[in-house]
């Protein structure tokens, strides 16, 4: 139990110096899974996208804001792609230097997404956007398989980051 | 007004605990109970193809059943499937599985989509199958379908339509020759054998689709 504590602590901290440098980290499903579920004193907003996906990009500048939206609370925003791993470094990184994206992102490094769908929820399709909200006990508030305008989103977290 | 709107979409959109399938697009409000599951009956449809002509499912008498694909022209994941899809009708046709495409974005949303770009992209790929325009999404509403590609798997029986497989075409979207689990044949081949369909339902990612503002 020590050990996965510390292995845990171990992720969070090799995940938070990436964030420091500006770059897009691929992981697996499971290592995702593994620190969204443990307890913690932030909101996560999970947010699934892609840099080919119309809708997703419009939305993303409304989860840039979420922090200057709800100042001195605990909330943190992941943007996890689903771009493929191979186009990472041609195209995800560019992307998010081109548009000054600062959120931490993620890069689901998974070929089958049949595999790790309906661990996110059983409700969700697999269309994207889609947006996971996890409450600071490591439980899952909800998915939204939907496209938010910014006022749709911060009335959904106001309650929650309260 | 507006804000009990809003109230009605946080409370409506939720989806963990919802059945696979129940799913939403852009109209979350309208869309939660809509959609088919494996064993139910599908409507048939009559609608607009790339040459100007209706085609419907009506009118197949040899075949015994359809590969019903929503996709569209401008999806990245549609686009790597193509190659696939046209593969998988000439393999199936004679084998009594047409495939039948349709786009039901709005091209409102998504110009790419417009019943122009759909002829020329049938064109530019030679589709061996009919690619019909699904105005305002409305069977992909009436299925259930929420992203593009996103397969139906129907077999004729006496009663109607059978929806025998929903989901993805396989487990790989950016190389067929990776795709270990081809999960589409895999249900196109218990189907063809008298077998029943065992794995069911599927999921992948896909461009969610873009469902007219009404």
């Amino acid at each position: 139990m020590k050990i996965k504590k510390v292995i845990i602590a171990c992720g969070i901290i090799v995940l938070s110096l990436l964030k420091l440098s500006g770059q897009t980290q691929a992981i697996k499903f499971v290592d995702a899974e593994k620190y969204w579920k443990t307890p913690k004193d932030t909101v996560l907003v999970i947010n699934f996208w892609a840099t080919w996906c119309k809708p997703c990009i419009e939305e993303l500048p409304c989860f840039e804001k979420i922090n200057s939206r709800f100042p001195n609370k605990k909330i943190k925003v992941i943007l996890v792609s689903q771009d493929y791993a191979s186009d990472m470094d041609t195209r995800v990184n560019p992307f998010l230097k081109k548009k000054g994206i600062m959120s931490e992102v993620w890069l689901m490094n998974e070929k089958d997404p049949n595999t790790w769908i309906d661990r996110v929820s059983p409700g969700w399709s697999g269309a994207i956007p889609a947006t996971l909200i996890v409450l600071p006990n490591g439980s899952y508030e909800g998915l939204y398989e939907t496209s938010f305008t910014c006022e749709e989103l911060y009335l959904l977290l106001e309650p929650l980051v309260e | 007004m507006k804000t009990l709107l809003l109230i009605l979409l946080v409370v409506a959109v939720p989806l963990i605990g919802n059945a696979q399938g129940m799913s939403i697009g852009e109209k979350p409000a309208v869309q939660v109970a809509s959609g088919y599951a494996p064993g139910d009956r599908a409507e048939s449809f009559s609608l607009k193809n790339v040459d100007g002509a209706q085609v419907s499912l009506d009118n197949f008498s040899d075949a015994k059943g359809f590969i019903v694909v929503f996709t569209c022209n401008h999806c990245p994941f549609s686009v790597a499937y193509e190659d696939r899809i046209i593969q998988l009708d000439k393999t199936y046709k004679s084998l009594g599985y047409p495939v039948i495409a349709l786009n039901p974005n709005d091209p409102q949303i998504q110009p790419e989509d417009s019943y122009d770009n759909m002829k020329k992209r049938a064109k530019q790929k030679k589709f061996s199958f009919p690619y019909l325009l699904d105005e305002g999404g409305v069977y992909a509403h009436k299925y259930g379908a929420t992203k593009t590609p996103h397969v139906y798997l129907l077999q004729k029986k006496a009663d109607g339509l059978s929806v025998a497989y929903i989901g993805a075409i396989d487990n790989n979207s950016k190389s067929g020759a990776e795709a270990d689990q081809k999960y589409l044949e895999n249900a196109l081949k218990e189907l063809i054998a008298g077998k029943e369909v065992t794995v069911k339902t599927t999921k992948a990612i896909g461009c969610s689709i873009k469902y007219s503002k009404s």
